[in-house]
Formats: structure tokens, C-alpha cells, sequence
């Protein structure tokens, strides 16, 4: 069973990462809070039922699609939202607050245009294979969902240490100003973070529809708090932190449903969580705080 | 001049007979539904039921000449919300009574607003134990799982030769927690050992690893008390993992939308339910046919309860002197409605009154026997 229970925890703690990613990339680079990340997960899910089911489109085709359909949104909410904000050199709670404005309007804009209801996509969509290896079944999408986010994970990572662009990312997130100062386009960096961090969120959000099968308007919601514990579980703004946080999120609420009992997953998870932070208040990875004063 | 003044007088005694004779009124009904949001598959064809009800009693002329008509509120089953509508309908819109709300967390939250106004309450949906003993002006025409599930357990024990089974139910909604209670008791009456009882939240997706759990253990079924969707997806991933045991049933599952989503996993779920689609009774039969051709989709259940509903109200009221005084009518409607019996889509229908708490007036339950189905090619067919 321990063997069956690592599969179901590595698969739930790999779309947990994928969806901090988005969101702690944003907060390390614009240092925003970005509450409308699980309405952008929701629009992803819904972009790729919408090009499955209206353009017959491969599943694997739609995925990357409905990735850059969630980063520009991500985009539009950042030069809509974020951007005047950042003109205006407004408070730090106020592009947070603002993001819960888009995030309303985004999820009701998707229950009146689909529905309360929940979707799915279509019968055969994806492979319903299962392999049964000894005791363990795992199923073809498990594995494709595992797969794909680690290589947006390493993907992301290979760019943010290894190219040109990446060192400009990082420049900006240790201090725009001085990034600035030394021409490097910060606007440019904002958008670009803004988009990527959104097309990963989107990616998520196709990934977990896919797997329990159901998108809905307020899909998004349930995520958010886990988000947000994963990414001060990680430290705010790491990206490995988000991966080794999100997995660890994933283990910790499969196991304490495995071992303990299923009244107390929430209560297990949120409590390690609380038990990490008292001994590493900057979380896992984290550097951030002697940043903020 | 003469003539005038008497065509005057007949014109005056003919005005004064119409007004006296025919003083056609409006009765006002409330309905609090979910209609809009995930529960809105309950609720919509409850809201559905209704109409066509008070349009048919409306069509042989109302009840006793007066016109029913139906003041339609969504409760998007939240608390608040329900409570909001309760408080709108009673003391804006001056309903007769209210109907609903859809679901029996809603109930708990919003009927004690109704008893309090002296306003009879009825549910049509609210299954678990407890909604009746709110006050004397509470009723419902939904079985309760209490009556439901004991002959569930038993009936799916008998097909599958059951011996042991698992438990599976959302624990922070009183619909599936009432259900879960009641299965925890048949269980322990009927002698069923519980191998292991595993729980899940609103808004879960996931359900691998209680699955994981329960599969380890091998049970001969699992007793599962969810709503419709949770239901489906706990069955797909159940037979993902290589589960290959029936599922028994809360009132939960008695949706189309189990087979939409789940097609023949589903098969050999045994569930129990008030309504069953293929009864041949007539009143049942003219039914489903004015539904399917007014809505263009077959009813369920929540819809023939609801339908029933109305006419037991309709019935109750034929026994009603309106009065003109809200306050003596409802009262009037309240003492007329235990005695009513019908035969509706859901079969014979009668009162009982709720056992007696200390201290507390109780109000009525349905007294009706359940059918039990089995899934079989992707629908629920009664079990022979």
C-alpha cells in the first residue's frame, strides 16, 4: 500500500508544485501577492476543454495552447491590474487586494459563460490505460502528469540560472531600480514573469481537470491556500522551494490519510506547515525576509 | 330619463353581483431553491416540478377557483442565502408557505425562521434526521434516509452475499454526514463489520489515497454517502485503482449526472430512492410524459417530489376557507395539511407525525415505502 500511496502523493504533489510555481515566481519578481492565480488555473482548464471539444483538438495539442491562452491573460491582468499600481508606486497590499478584484471578475465571467456546473472533457481524451506494476496501479496520465511537471520545472529553472534572460529575471527581482539603472528592460521582465507565471498556473490547470476530471468555475479556490502554504513552506519567491514545497504538501496530506486518518489531512499538513515555519521562518529555501524591512 | 336610471341600477347590481360572487384570489407559494451553482442540479428540477404542478392545478382552474402562484427565489444553497430568501418571502412577498430549500444544511440554517413566523415549511429534498424536529410547522414529502438506507444495506447485501464492507462519506456537509450516521447505525444493527471508515471534504477532487486505504483492506463493498459528482469521481478512481466491489449508496447518487460522468463504472451501485422512473401508475406515468415534453429532459426524483408537493399543498388548501388574514390562512393551511393523503408520481403519500422531542413540537415526515435500484448499462433500474 506505502508504494500505491507515494504514486498517489507524487502525482497530487506534482500539480500542487506546478500551480506554486506560477504564483511564486510572480511574488519573487514583482513581489505581489497574485490572489487571481487559481482564476488563471480555472481559465486554463477551460481554454483546453474549449479547443478538445469545439476544435477537436489533440489533448497534447491544446495543452501547450491553453498555456499561452492563461499567459496572456496573466499578461492582460498584469497591464491592466498590476501596472498602474506599479506607476503609482502604490502600497505592496494594494496590487494584492486588486488581484482579488480580477480574480471575482474572471471566475464569474467563466459561470456565466459556462455554467456552475462542472465539465469535463470528453470520454477518450486522454489514454485510460492503468499498468499494474506488482501491487501498485498507476495510470498513463499519472505518469504524463508527473512528467510534464517536472520538465516545466527544470525548464524553468535551466532559464532562470543558465541564460542571459534569466540573469536579467533575477537581476530584477534582487532590485528593479538598480536593474534598471544598468538597462536592463524591467517593464519587459515584468510582462515576461507575468505571462510565465500564468502559462505554468494554466498548464496546472489542465493537468489536475484532466486528472480528477472536473473543471469548474471555483476550481481554482480550494488551491489557493495550499498555494500560498507551499510557497512560505518553500520561501516566497524560490522556485525550488516551490517544488520541494509542493511535493512535500503532496506527501503529507496522502500519508496522513494513509497512516492517521482522513478527519485530519488538513489539520496534519497546515500543522507541519506551522512546525516548519517555527523552526525556519524564512521557509526551506527562503532569504526573503531580511529583503522586506 | 327613467330608463336611464334603471339601465344605471342594473349596470351598479350587475357590477356588485361580479364582485361579490367570484372574488378570485391569488395564493402566493413560496419556493427557495438552489438554482444557480453546483447544487443547482438538484434544484433546478425541483423548480421544474413545481411549475408544471401549479400550471396543471392552474389549468383545471386552481384550487377552489383561487390561482396559485409561485414565487420563485434561488438560495445557491448557502446558509445566508436561504436564510435572506426565508425572510423574503415570509415578510416581503407574504407567501401562503415556502418550499424548500434544497438542501437540509440550508434547512437547519433557514426553517427555524419560518417556524418562528408561523409559516409552514415544506422540503422536498431535505433527507436527513433532524429537519422535522425544527418546530410543528415543518413538513417534508422526502423519505428519510433513516427509512431508506436500512432496506438498502439489506437488499445489497442479499445480491452480493456482503460480509465486510468500508465506508467512504464527505464529513463537512450535513447531507452526507446525516447519511453517513444513519449507514453507521444499520451497520451496526444488521451486523455488518466496517473494515475501515474514511472521510473527505467539500470541494475534494482527489480521493486516491482514502481509496489506496480502503482497498488494502478488501472489502466486499463500500458504503458511500456523497453527493452525485464526488460520488462519480470516487467510483472512477475506485475501478482506476483496480477496486472492482459495488458501491451502496446514499440518496446522493440518484442523479443522471452519476452515469453522465462515471458511465458503466457505476454499474452494480445499489442505492434507494423514493421515485423510481419506470412505475407504470398512471399518475406517474402522465407525469414523466408532461415533464419530458415541457422541459425536453426526463425528470428525476427531486422533480416528482416537488411535483407531489405541490398537489399535497393544493389538496391541503381545497380544505382552506380563505379568510383574507394572512396570518388565519397560513394557520388554516398548517392544521389541513397532516390529515392530506395522495397518490402521486412517487406512489401513495402520507403524514406521519415526527417523534416527539423534549420540549420541542415536532413537525411531519413522509410515510412512504422506498423502491431500490441497481446500475445496470449505465441507468438505475429497480432491483427484482
Amino acid at each position: 500500500m506505502i508504494a500505491q500511496q507515494l504514486i498517489n502523493a507524487l502525482t497530487l504533489g506534482s500539480v500542487y508544485a506546478l500551480f506554486a510555481l506560477g504564483f511564486t515566481l510572480v511574488f519573487g519578481v514583482l513581489e505581489v501577492i497574485n490572489l487571481a492565480h487559481g482564476a488563471v488555473f480555472m481559465a486554463g482548464a477551460y481554454a483546453a476543454l474549449l479547443l478538445v471539444t469545439k476544435a477537436n483538438l489533440n489533448i497534447w495539442v491544446a495543452l501547450p495552447l491553453a498555456m499561452l491562452a492563461s499567459g496572456a491573460l496573466g499578461l492582460l491582468i498584469d497591464q491592466i491590474v498590476l501596472k498602474p499600481l506599479r506607476g503609482r508606486r502604490a502600497h505592496h497590499l494594494m496590487p494584492m487586494i486588486a488581484t482579488i478584484g480580477a480574480a471575482t471578475l474572471i471566475t464569474n465571467a467563466a459561470q456565466g459563460i459556462f455554467g456552475a456546473e462542472t465539465s469535463r472533457f470528453p470520454l477518450g481524451t486522454i489514454p485510460e490505460e492503468s499498468f499494474q506494476i506488482g501491487t501498485i496501479r498507476i495510470t498513463e496520465l499519472q505518469i504524463a502528469i508527473v512528467i510534464i511537471s517536472f520538465l516545466l520545472m527544470l525548464l524553468l529553472m535551466v532559464i532562470l540560472k543558465k541564460t542571459r534572460l534569466g540573469k536579467a529575471v533575477r537581476a530584477v527581482a534582487e532590485n528593479p531600480q538598480t536593474s534598471y539603472l544598468l538597462g536592463i528592460n524591467v517593464e519587459g521582465v515584468f510582462r515576461l514573469v507575468s505571462f510565465t507565471a500564468a502559462a505554468l498556473g494554466g498548464g496546472a490547470g489542465v493537468l489536475i481537470g484532466l486528472s480528477f476530471n472536473a473543471i469548474f468555475p471555483f476550481m481554482g479556490q480550494p488551491l489557493m491556500p495550499k498555494g500560498i502554504a507551499v510557497i512560505i513552506l518553500g520561501g516566497m519567491g524560490d522556485v525550488r522551494g516551490a517544488m520541494v514545497g509542493g511535493l512535500f504538501l503532496g506527501v503529507a496530506e496522502v500519508m496522513s490519510v494513509a497512516y492517521l486518518s482522513s478527519d485530519y489531512r488538513d489539520a496534519v499538513a497546515f500543522g507541519l506547515l506551522f512546525l516548519i515555519l517555527l523552526v525556519r521562518p524564512s521557509g526551506l529555501f527562503g532569504r526573503v525576509l531580511e529583503r522586506k524591512a | 330619463m327613467k330608463k336611464v336610471i334603471i339601465g344605471a341600477l342594473c349596470g351598479l347590481v350587475a357590477a356588485f353581483a361580479v364582485a361579490t360572487t367570484a372574488p378570485a384570489a391569488e395564493i402566493k407559494l413560496g419556493v427557495a431553491a438552489a438554482l444557480t451553482g453546483p447544487v443547482a442540479k438538484y434544484g433546478v428540477p425541483i423548480r421544474n416540478g413545481f411549475t408544471l404542478a401549479s400550471e396543471e392545478v392552474n389549468a383545471k382552474g386552481g384550487v377552489n377557483g383561487n390561482k396559485l402562484v409561485l414565487v420563485i427565489e434561488d438560495e445557491q444553497a448557502k446558509k445566508e442565502e436561504a436564510i435572506n430568501v426565508f425572510k423574503k418571502l415570509i415578510f416581503q412577498d407574504k407567501v401562503f408557505a415556502i418550499f424548500g430549500p434544497t438542501l437540509s444544511n440550508s434547512a437547519f440554517a433557514a426553517d427555524p425562521i419560518a417556524n418562528q413566523a408561523k409559516v409552514v415549511v415544506f422540503a422536498t429534498s431535505n433527507t436527513v434526521n433532524g429537519i422535522t424536529d425544527m418546530g410543528p410547522w415543518v413538513f417534508r414529502n422526502s423519505i428519510m434516509e433513516a427509512d431508506v438506507l436500512p432496506v438498502t444495506v439489506r437488499e445489497a447485501v442479499k445480491k452480493f452475499g456482503i460480509k465486510k464492507v468500508a465506508v467512504l462519506y464527505g464529513n463537512d456537509d450535513a447531507f452526507t454526514k446525516g447519511g453517513y450516521d444513519v449507514f453507521k447505525v444499520v451497520l451496526e444493527t444488521q451486523k455488518i463489520p466496517v473494515t475501515n471508515t474514511e472521510t473527505f471534504a467539500k470541494g475534494d477532487v482527489d480521493f486516491r489515497a482514502q481509496l489506496t486505504k480502503i482497498k488494502a483492506q478488501n472489502p466486499d463493498a463500500i458504503v458511500c454517502s456523497a453527493l452525485a459528482e464526488e460520488a462519480a469521481n470516487i467510483i472512477l478512481q475506485a475501478r482506476n485503482l483496480g477496486i472492482t466491489t459495488p458501491f451502496v449508496g446514499g440518496n446522493g447518487f440518484n442523479s443522471a449526472k452519476l452515469f453522465e460522468i462515471a458511465k458503466a463504472a457505476a454499474d452494480n451501485t445499489i442505492i434507494g430512492g423514493p421515485w423510481a422512473a419506470e412505475s407504470v401508475s398512471a399518475r406517474n406515468k402522465a407525469f414523466v410524459a408532461a415533464y419530458t415534453k415541457k422541459y425536453g429532459a426526463e425528470p428525476d426524483q427531486f422533480a416528482a417530489q416537488a411535483y407531489d408537493a405541490l398537489y399535497i399543498v393544493a389538496e391541503a388548501l381545497k380544505a382552506v376557507k380563505l379568510s383574507g388574514n394572512l396570518e388565519k390562512d397560513r394557520q388554516s393551511l398548517r392544521d389541513a395539511l397532516p390529515s392530506v393523503k395522495i397518490e402521486g408520481a412517487t406512489g401513495p403519500f402520507t403524514f406521519r407525525k415526527a417523534p416527539a422531542k423534549a420540549g420541542v413540537e415536532t413537525g411531519y415526515d413522509a410515510q412512504q415505502d422506498a423502491h431500490i435500484f441497481i446500475a445496470k448499462g449505465g441507468k438505475f433500474v429497480l432491483m427484482k
